[in-house]
């Protein structure tokens, strides 16, 4: 991999925006981006509020279209492809995704179900040892979770869509140390094991510096910068020095 | 009754009015205005069913049942707007459910093929449908809107749109059938159906007037699944564009 003219150029990425633009409400959300995510890597998405990184995430997944520009998932246009196939390939997990009514088994059961099929004890087992969890919890109220069970569930449940690139936006904003630590670990492990693309969102800089691989600067529904730790920290961006300032201050 | 004596009950208009202004509830404008309207629009209905009886051609109580449904569809289309194609959608509830009982009742020779019943009835049909149209819409909109993340989960993970709203689609379809069944429970222990009261009051047998009101509480039973269920699987997809995205919808 190497960079041209400050975008990352990866021979065959995961994913690919070309010139993406997204409208909503009359206001332009995403402006222009341009830019790949690179295939079996993590790469941290960072960026002030309101920088336009959900709705890019929700763009990558399907959930919304661009106004403007193309999206390449594997080198395929996103329009060419069933939105269906295209949510099971790029799985999502949203800081708002919420628990269906139901234990955790129920829910993990989900993915399959909206496919027909049914989720076996043996498969429900195995997805809670892949994840962390114990499955003494499978029986439990999916609800009643605590904040960092449930994103594991979340993630789990995506996972059974066998997903090969996974967009997760702040899934750790509301965890307690330890729990950021168990879903930091987890994600790592879903990288180097199962070569899954991961996009991480994060507010948190020092995150991104412990998982990240590449990074990906917004401001403002602008792609500022992109590149490893070092070219962030080494941008000429005004904004993007003052966010990064910020964040670490 | 002449027209002296139902000049009487304008009494019971002043009562209203009078207890508007003494509480100030600033209701004698709208109380004025319903009596008016009610009055100018029962008496030209009043005129125009006497015509259509009297010359009980087909073509004039088609036009009269067609009148009923484009009002209908008029009134709960603004209940809807966030719901693309609507007005259609409604025309198409509403003529469904007239053909249907029509063809039952006609058919089944259970009523006579005469004006008199067939636009009493319609009325009947079509007024409950647009009442549970109005309903099934209101709810069906708020509960999408109110269980985004839900369905935006649902639809993440693979689902189809049907997939991702069917909880809601089936409450609504629930909740506006309740009103229904449940006065329907009642009937007769806590108020006496008007189409009976008005019948024993025009000397009709009781007996008779009871068969008839069993006729019109199956019918508006029937009436009432049909027209969310029917108006239910009709609008789910236009909350959708064709790649499968849930619209916004704009409930003012």
């Amino acid at each position: 991999m190497n960079q041209e003219n400050g975008d990352i150029v990866s021979p065959s990425p995961a994913i690919r925006l070309d010139g993406v633009s997204y409208r909503a409400n009359h206001t332009d959300i995403i402006k222009k981006v341009s830019g790949q995510f690179p295939t079996g890597n993590i790469t941290a998405l960072i960026g002030p509020s309101g920088a336009g990184k959900t709705t890019l995430l929700k763009l990558c997944n399907g959930l919304i279209s661009p106004v403007q520009g193309g999206i390449y998932i594997e080198g395929k246009r996103i329009e060419e492809q069933s939105p269906l196939s295209v949510r099971r390939h790029v799985g999502i997990v949203l800081q708002s995704s919420p628990m269906i009514q139901g234990t955790v088994q129920a829910n993990l059961a989900l993915p399959l179900q909206l496919r027909g099929k049914t989720l076996s004890e043996e498969q429900a087992i195995a997805t809670m040892e892949r994840v962390g969890l114990p499955t003494s919890l499978l029986t439990r109220d999916a609800r009643e979770l605590s904040g960092g069970q449930k994103q594991k569930v979340s993630i789990a449940r995506t996972l059974l869509n066998e997903s090969k690139i996974l967009l997760l936006d702040e899934i750790t904003a509301s965890l307690d140390p330890s729990s950021l630590q168990e879903i930091e670990d987890l994600i790592v492990k879903l990288k180097d094991t199962e070569k899954i693309t991961i996009v991480w969102i994060t507010h948190n800089l020092e995150q991104a510096n412990r998982i990240g691989e590449y990074f990906w600067v917004m401001v403002d529904g602008q792609l500022r910068e992109v590149g490893t730790k070092e070219e962030i920290y080494a941008s000429e961006d005004e904004d993007v020095k003052r966010f990064v300032k910020g964040v670490l201050s | 009754m002449s027209w002296m004596t139902l000049s009487l009950t304008l009494l019971f208009v002043f009562i209203p009015l009078l207890l508007s202004k003494t509480l100030n509830l600033g209701l004698e404008r709208d109380t004025m205005v319903a009596a008016l309207r009610s009055t100018i629009q029962l008496i030209a209905v009043g005129f125009v069913l006497k015509f259509v009886f009297d010359s009980e051609h087909p073509i004039f109580i088609i036009l009269m049942v067609l009148l009923m449904i484009v009002a209908a569809v008029q009134n709960a289309r603004h209940k809807g707007k966030a719901i693309k194609g609507i007005t259609w959608k409604l025309f198409v509830t509403f003529v469904a459910i007239e053909v249907l009982t029509q063809t039952v009742l006609l058919g089944l020779h259970i009523v006579p093929a005469t004006a008199q019943y067939i636009i009493s009835l319609s009325g009947m049909v079509i007024g409950n449908s647009m009442v549970l149209a109005i309903l099934f819409l209101n709810r069906f909109t708020a509960e999408v809107e109110a269980h985004r993340d839900e369905s935006e989960l649902i639809l993440s993970l693979g689902g189809t749109p049907k997939q991702s709203i069917n909880r809601q689609l089936l409450k609504s379809i629930q909740a506006s059938m309740i009103p229904t069944i449940e006065s329907q429970k009642t009937i007769g222990l806590v108020q006496l159906p008007g189409m009976m009261s008005g019948q024993i009051i025009a000397g009709a047998d009781p007996i008779q007037a009871v068969q008839f009101q069993l006729l019109v509480v199956f019918l508006l039973l029937a009436t009432a699944a049909m027209t969310s269920v029917l108006l239910g699987f009709l609008s789910y997809r236009s909350l959708f564009t064709e790649r499968m995205q849930l619209l916004k919808i704009d409930l003012d």
